[in-house]
């Protein structure tokens, strides 16, 4: 029994240091963790959207009543600063903290000009009168439906413009490339994970 | 940790990602009737998703187990389809629109 409570104890002695998943950081595992969670979330509004929409009479039909010019053109937005993104790491693992800054920096833009182009989007659909209780097309729960998952999706991409500018912090502080390698990739995680989102939402609620 | 992965051809992604898009817009046009076109947007969709978290998020490069943590949500998502769905069969869609005529379309 001792002995076991022993060998117990050794066990723990050396209990990894290194997280077996994600070998390079317990970080990157935490963040994988947390967007799962968080697709858990996306995932059940979007079910939810869906099930309020199979059992309504009177949806509209979204593409003619929001439009998808605009929309086309932020998803584009967003894959392109998903490219500016990857950038940023690749010259990371080159050495460059200088060039990696000034992706995370275009990655920062192209969310902050996504979050702007949506907020002209609501405004312009507010006009039209589409609001979270009623609009003139047909269910209410159109509107509901609309507002809490584009809300949703553009409150990540709100945070994720500020945690850009937070890691570029970290970039410039830190003298050596490598030390910042990881929180570099795992802001990119993030980031990727809200566009992967958008590609999801666009699809369901614009084209569908 | 610096160049432990190997780095796929980003561009490349960036390039199809843009043309599937373009792609499904034009699907929303297709004359095939709801069901055909929302499976293949379903499909285009799911598509670009996995191909940003295969290659921007470096999914395939990790472990199997993370891989089965990152598609679980989907699974979950599915599934809640699924139960919700049932429900839609007990509404008519041919009579039960009751909307009074008093709601015009809205120019827009």
């Amino acid at each position: 029994m001792s002995q076991a409570a022993a060998s117990h104890a050794a066990a723990h002695a050396v209990e990894p240091a290194e997280s077996p998943l994600t070998p390079e950081s317990w970080g990157k595992l935490g963040m994988w963790i947390f967007l799962a969670g968080d697709a858990v979330g996306f995932g059940t509004l979007l079910a939810a959207y869906g099930g309020m929409r199979a059992t309504s009479t009177d949806w509209p039909v979204p593409y003619e009543v929001l439009g998808i010019n605009l929309t086309a053109a932020m998803t584009f937005l967003l894959i392109c600063s998903s490219v500016t993104m990857v950038k940023a790491l690749e010259w990371l693992g080159k050495g460059d903290r200088g060039k990696c800054n000034r992706f995370l920096l275009m990655t920062a833009l192209g969310g902050a000009i996504f979050v702007g182009l949506q907020a002209y989007e609501w405004t312009h659909l507010i006009h039209a009168g589409l609001h979270i209780d009623g609009n003139p097309w047909g269910a209410a729960l159109f509107g509901t439906s609309f507002f809490i998952i584009t809300g949703f999706h553009g409150m990540h991409v709100t945070g994720g413009v500020i945690y850009l500018l937070a890691v570029m912090g970290v970039v410039s502080r830190r003298p050596d490339p490598a030390a910042s390698y990881n929180v570099v990739e795992i802001v990119g995680l993030y980031w990727h994970f809200v566009d992967l989102v958008w590609i999801m939402v666009f699809t369901f609620m614009y084209l569908l | 940790m610096a160049g432990a992965h190997k780095h796929p051809n980003y561009m490349a992604i960036f390039w199809w990602l843009a043309v599937l898009t373009v792609i499904e817009i034009g699907v929303v046009f297709l004359p095939f009737g709801k069901f055909v076109n929302g499976t293949l947007l379903c499909a285009l969709a799911l598509g670009k998703a996995s191909m940003v978290a295969m290659y921007f998020m470096h999914l395939k490069f990790e472990t199997r187990t993370l891989g089965l943590i990152a598609i679980t949500p989907l699974v979950i998502a599915t599934l809640l389809v699924f139960v919700i769905l049932p429900d839609s069969f007990y509404v008519d869609h041919k009579t039960a629109n009751v909307k009074p005529a008093t709601s015009a379309p809205a120019k827009h």
